[in-house]
């Protein structure tokens, strides 16, 4: 689903790359952890994929389709394959819950009759039924990040990017959130994490693919945190 | 749904910008204002040239009684002057250029300058008998008024040979550095304009930050993004022609056609029907204009 070839990604000439040699496969349907310190390249891979950035060198294919001399026009299709999570949930605060979602469909052409039966079912996926007419700011954290994954699957994409998605959330509904994450995994989607969370990676206990300074440490099939042992 | 979708985020903007968009419809209306006027001064100059080019173009003015003019030492035209330069006007010699002559005596000058000046303090101020004789040429071609002064020259009688249309050249040159004037401030404003809609779609853009770069992430397509952006200013852009082509029409149909055409005998003005013709290539101007430098600005400030 996701192949990094020897990706080599600098910002700048002079200064060591953010990503050297990179590679790697996540197989359709798999769960795969991106752990390492700050700075080692895991919001790098993730933009990579995102193609929000252009590899310095080497080959990456996302959903079967070679990303890197990939045509402007057609990154927009690509991301519609993708879904994204972030840290900071990026909700609009001047929509409630459902127009939130609603929003990732108007602006990629959905007709309003799909987006009246999508947008329910994915609420009810997250666990945010009911709570369709809420604003962000009356929501907690971890409800927000509900409906930011609402809106990053209600497409029904073949991947799921999640770039510290537990970040700003307490253990528990750090824990709650991973439950809402597996759930889509275990429906298919593809599901790349990149985390600091080690709490959470252990008890996953899935695929950890360690990061530091821009190389692969590690990639271990039901691995465990231990960065930097 | 998707064209209602745009036209929420397009009335969205122009609501949270309103002082912006206000300033964008201002400075396109003064700029285009200026353009709109300096088409019409060179309809006017055609529409003038038409006309007066159609009509008598040389005056061959006779010896009044107390002319200091060399030729018309003898005293006032003779009827047999009068004949023989008729005679000259109407050969061989000149048969080319000719096109054809008519005799305007002291009733018809005095007829027509009367009509002329009607209703000004110049009517009836002349008497018939001070009125000059006149013979009227019209040209083959207008341009070659020279080669009728230069034949009479020395003719007795002819007290002097006057080019109609020079008279009406300095009249055009004063109307085209009206038009070079107004086209250097248009185009001045125009650039205002320009670099006003692009700060307007700069702020817009950054205001709206947060849902383009959801938009981004989800998957929308560059002209989906853009296109709430680029109408905005395109609209307000057009609103502003709109306005100049009223301001226009307005100034004509009061100024020109209502005031100005009552002074000005014999010739037709712009009219309403005019601005009419350059209001739509206005609104042409103002949203290639607009549409534009919103895409260029876009391009550079919204990355994909």
């Amino acid at each position: 689903m996701i192949t990094f070839e020897s990706v080599t990604k600098s910002y700048d000439s002079k200064a060591e790359p953010a990503l050297d040699d990179v590679s790697f496969t996540a197989e359709a349907g798999e769960f795969v952890f991106l752990v390492g310190p700050s700075g080692s390249g895991k919001s790098t891979v993730i933009r990579l994929v995102l193609r929000e950035e252009i590899p310095t060198s080497g080959r990456i294919r996302v959903a079967g389709k070679s990303i890197v001399k990939m045509p402007t026009w057609k990154v927009p299709y690509l991301r519609r394959s993708i879904g994204t999570v972030f840290q900071d949930f990026r909700l609009l605060p001047n929509k409630n819950v459902f127009d939130n979602v609603a929003f990732a469909l108007h602006v990629i052409g959905k007709s309003s009759a799909s987006i009246s039966t999508l947008v329910p079912d994915v609420l009810e996926t997250v666990g945010l039924e009911g709570k369709q007419k809420r604003y962000p700011h009356e929501l907690s954290g971890g409800e927000q990040q509900r409906v930011a994954i609402a809106r990053a699957v209600v497409n029904k994409p073949g991947i799921l990017l999640a770039d510290e998605p537990t970040g700003n959330l307490d253990p528990a509904t750090s824990q709650d959130i991973m439950d809402v994450i597996d759930r889509i995994n275990r429906n298919g989607t593809t599901v790349l994490m990149a985390t600091h969370d080690g709490e959470i990676v252990n008890r996953m206990n899935r695929r950890v693919i360690e990061l530091a300074d821009g190389v692969i440490m590690r990639d271990e099939e039901r691995g465990s945190y231990q960065v930097g042992a | 749904m998707k064209s209602s979708f745009i036209l929420s985020e397009v009335f969205g903007g122009l609501k949270r910008n309103f002082s912006m968009v206000l300033s964008v419809v201002l400075v396109t209306f003064v700029s285009l204002l200026f353009v709109g006027s300096a088409i019409l001064l060179q309809m006017q100059i055609g529409g003038m040239k038409d006309y007066w080019y159609d009509r008598v173009q040389v005056a061959v003015f006779l010896c009044p009684p107390d002319s200091e003019a060399p030729t018309c030492a003898e005293g006032e035209v003779t009827e047999e002057q009068k004949e023989s330069i008729r005679a000259d006007l109407e050969g061989q010699d000149l048969a080319a250029y000719v096109d054809e002559v008519h005799f305007e005596d002291k009733e018809m000058a005095h007829r027509l300058f009367n009509e002329q000046f009607a209703g000004t303090s110049l009517e009836g101020s002349v008497p018939q008998d001070q009125m000059q004789e006149s013979f009227r040429v019209k040209l083959v071609d207008a341009e070659q008024y020279e080669i009728i002064n230069e034949y009479f020259s020395a003719t007795a009688g002819v007290e002097e040979v006057v080019d109609q249309n020079k008279l009406l050249d300095q009249l055009f040159a004063i109307m085209n550095v009206a038009t070079a004037i107004a086209v250097a401030i248009a185009a001045i404003m125009l650039l205002c304009a320009v670099l006003l809609i692009a700060t307007t779609i700069r702020l817009s853009a950054f205001s709206r930050r947060r849902e383009t770069g959801i938009m981004r992430l989800v998957g929308a397509s560059n002209a989906f993004i853009q296109l709430p952006f680029v109408l905005e200013g395109v609209i307000a852009a057009a609103l502003g022609a709109a306005l100049a082509g009223a301001v226009l029409a307005l100034v004509v149909h009061f100024g020109v056609a209502g005031w100005l055409q009552a002074q000005a005998a014999g010739f037709e003005l712009v009219s309403v029907g005019d601005v009419l013709i350059v209001t739509p290539l206005l609104i042409g101007i103002g949203i290639i204009m607009a549409g534009v430098s919103s895409v260029i600005t876009l391009r550079r400030y919204m990355k994909v």
